[in-house]
């Protein structure tokens, strides 16, 4: 989760002021949600990863699913893949998730039924960057119409994006081997402070004319992580087929929650609907995101100036919440026991933790890790 | 072409139809009785004071929003254990239970249903009344478990069938799984009383049955949260270990917030323990964690003893408009002329009546008179109000006399 300055969680200034609004609105009640969501807040969701001009939209091919943060919307898609894709009910079409991945990505695809859940090459540790090659040859060797799960944008854990020239390969060898995009979008804005950008992926192979899910997330950028407001956005061929999938994901969620928790996707749809709350969300995104890119150039500029053997670049070309810094298990021991810093045993650090008052104590104590553990 | 062209439109919703035809109607007269949510003596939904007072609390604290447990809210699990077995219960001062925050009554049963297809090895079996909410069986269907039945509604006389349901369950394999609906029964209406629950209750461990408690309606049913809970005290009380699912939606107005709680009543704190360790790996890989705000309301509600009153008699105001409308029926159907027995009507409890029309009398309800409920003949009594239960009665002996 995200950390301000002074190490503490932040409610979204636009978020406060929404949900006073909804306070003081006496004609709200607490009604359920249609099956499928808040309408408004369904909409414009969806709105926001595919864009505003986005051509599926104005061809009125797009679903939506309102679902309990991101693991919910993930959730629905692999329930609704399971019983739907490649056949009815083939547990045995092959998943793929990234090496690494975030660790739940398994076990929700796990419990939806999938037998077959393999990973994809994606994190280069020697190089410390993405193993396009890698990647590229899994998809090649990949059974037609398996599934991969693919992170929109600041890749959890490593914080390693494909550039977009990198995504137009992927989506190539994608199309000609008949590959299913499960798209997990739970940063969008928060990594590079665009949202935009940050939704460059998702857009790229919609307007490649795929088929797709997008699972989004608005636990970071919204700052709602209590709330569980999530989405999942369905991009068809066309809107009778969109129709008959989301008929079939009603099924599901009946089975699941039923209909989803009202409060969270209140406080964005009218966050999204009105051009000033509207913007004064994008700023405090911004907010967020540029935090977290300073604490990354920081932290790079005093490892450098320190003369921590090695290279430090890949803490600024990485992007989002997380770094893989490279650090080793041993040395990872170290900063835990003798430093009393907590990352993971993978070298996984969340930026967010870092503030003004400790990046010269962390910078010091990677060098010191470093240099003295090998 | 598409990925999805051979994927079939799914059944449209029965209950939702009904709604849908009555919003087309334009008969001022029009009331809709397929309605699951209460409504107060407008027709309007209702939003509690305990609730608005917890609301303004909950703000003044200006708390942050971080990711509650993958279990929930404790201050909200531990006050729906104990709302549900009484604050003297051994088995909840012992510590022998664990309860988890479920997406209101759905997702908790389906929590359960998942626990039980990956624990309970002994059988697939899940037994259901006959009737019964009609989620049930889809729910226990995903969750990988197969269904049945025991006899429990008799259509003959509008209530229960005891010696059918006590005939089919002591012959139910041993360790099978039953499901009995905790008080107001849905969709009939019709509850076992306390004498009956004790036979079913012998009955049930005789058999070594595993009994999941659905319990949708506490404090909702008699307005008593105690009289209500009676039947899942008792039992185990009686050494039967149950599994009980509860919402929030209905007896504090917080349907769209999704409060609800699965708990496992265990042999001790350690196997609590243990059986709280695998329901958390079930629901990390569905939605992670619960959402806060209806569960916060309702802790707040049941741990501040002021709110806590106002929300006792809020809720026994609910039941009481419930019960003084089946009572209002009643006697306006006996005004019309009418010389059926409408005893059930009263008889019943909780939100939903089974009257015994018949479907050509329910077309008849909805063409001539604009009243609306499904073919079953099942009306939320919740539906219904001083302003209109005159011309209810008068449409029912009409389509019956």
């Amino acid at each position: 989760a995200y950390r301000t300055d002074e190490g503490q969680p932040w409610v979204l200034p636009v978020v406060k002021k929404v949900e006073q609004m909804i306070a003081n609105d006496n004609s709200l009640n607490h009604e359920y949600l249609p099956i499928l969501g808040l309408p408004e807040f369904r909409a414009n969701a969806s709105r926001i990863a595919l864009g505003d001009d986005s051509p599926a939209i104005k061809e009125n091919r797009v679903g939506s699913v309102q679902s309990l943060g991101g693991t919910g919307a993930l959730r629905i898609g692999a329930e609704f893949l399971r019983r739907w894709y490649n056949g009815n009910n083939n547990t045995a079409t092959p998943v793929y998730v990234s090496a690494p991945s975030w660790e739940n990505h398994n076990s929700v695809f796990m419990d939806a039924g999938f037998k077959d859940i393999r990973t994809y090459h994606y994190w280069d540790a020697a190089k410390r960057g993405l193993d396009l090659q890698g990647l590229l040859n899994d998809m090649e060797h990949a059974p037609e119409f398996s599934i991969f799960i693919l992170h929109a944008c600041a890749h959890n854990p490593t914080g390693t994006d494909p550039t977009p020239e990198q995504w137009k390969q992927i989506a190539a060898v994608m199309k000609r081997r008949s590959l299913f995009p499960f798209f997990d979008s739970a940063y969008q804005g928060f990594a590079s402070g665009s949202l935009d950008k940050d939704a460059w992926a998702v857009r790229y192979f919609v307007s490649e004319g795929f088929e797709l899910f997008c699972a989004q997330s608005f636990s970071k950028n919204f700052g709602l992580y209590n709330e569980r407001v999530g989405n999942l956005t369905v991009v068809g061929k066309d809107a009778d087929n969109v129709q008959r999938v989301l008929s079939q994901m009603e099924k599901i969620v009946r089975t699941t929650w039923s209909n989803p928790p009202s409060q969270g996707a209140r406080i964005v749809a009218t966050t999204l609907s009105s051009p000033q709350l509207f913007d004064e969300w994008k700023g405090n995104v911004k907010t967020m995101a540029d935090r977290v890119l300073l604490m990354r150039s920081e932290l790079r500029s005093r490892l450098e100036a320190l003369g921590t053997p090695g290279t430090w670049n890949h803490i600024t070309e990485q992007i989002g919440m997380f770094s893989f810094t490279g650090l080793n298990p041993k040395q990872v021991e170290y900063m835990v026991k003798e430093k009393h810093i907590y990352l993971m045993a993978s070298g996984r650090i969340n930026m967010c933790g870092l503030t003004t008052k400790n990046l010269d104590y962390v910078a010091k104590s990677i060098h010191e890790a470093v240099t003295k553990i090998q | 072409s598409s990925w999805w062209s051979h994927v079939e439109m799914g059944p449209p919703d029965p209950i939702l139809g009904v709604t849908e035809a009555y919003k087309r109607d334009t008969n001022s007269k029009k009331m809709n009785l397929g309605v699951g949510a209460y409504r107060d003596d407008n027709g309007k939904p209702y939003v509690l004071n305990c609730v608005r007072k917890a609301e303004a609390m909950i703000a003044s604290k200006k708390m942050d929003k971080e990711y509650l447990p993958i279990g929930g809210l404790a201050d909200f699990t531990r006050a729906s254990a104990e709302l549900a077995l009484g604050e003297n219960s051994e088995a909840f001062k012992s510590g022998r239970y664990v309860t988890v925050q479920g997406i209101s009554g759905t997702g908790s049963l389906r929590i359960g249903a998942n626990f039980l297809q990956r624990f309970f090895k002994a059988s697939r079996d899940v037994y259901l009344p006959k009737p019964s909410w009609g989620n049930h069986t889809p729910i226990f269907r995903d969750a990988g478990m197969q269904l049945q039945a025991y006899r429990y509604y008799d259509p003959k006389t509008c209530s229960l069938d005891f010696s059918g349901a006590m005939d089919d369950i002591s012959k139910i394999p041993e360790k099978s799984i039953i499901l009995l609906h905790a008080c107001a029964h849905n969709p009939t209406g019709v509850d076992p009383r306390q004498e009956q629950w004790k036979e079913l209750a012998a009955t049930v461990k005789k058999r070594n049955l595993l009994v999941y408690f659905d319990m949708a309606y506490q404090g909702f049913a008699s307005g008593d949260i105690n009289r209500d809970a009676w039947a899942v005290r008792y039992f185990i009380e009686q050494g039967i270990n149950i599994v009980l699912s509860q919402s929030f939606a209905k007896n504090m107005g917080l349907y769209g917030e999704r409060a609800g709680a699965f708990t496992v009543i265990c042999s001790d704190a350690d196997e609590a323990k243990r059986v709280e360790s695998q329901l958390k790996i079930l629901i990390r890989p569905m939605y992670s964690n619960p959402p806060v705000n209806g569960a916060r309301i309702a802790s707040m509600i049941l741990n501040t003893p002021d709110l806590r009153k106002e929300w006792l008699t809020e809720v026994k105001g609910m039941a009481d408009r419930i019960i003084s409308m089946r009572t209002q029926l009643v006697s306006n159907l006996k005004k019309e002329g009418s010389s059926h027995n409408w005893q059930h009507i009263t008889d019943q409890i909780g939100m939903f009546c089974f009257t015994g029309l018949k479907p050509e009398q329910v077309e008849r309800l909805i063409k001539e008179f604009s009243v609306y409920m499904t073919k079953d003949g099942r009306i939320s009594v919740a539906g219904v109000t001083s302003g209109n239960v005159g011309y209810l009665a008068h449409a029912i002996h009409q389509v019956t006399k």
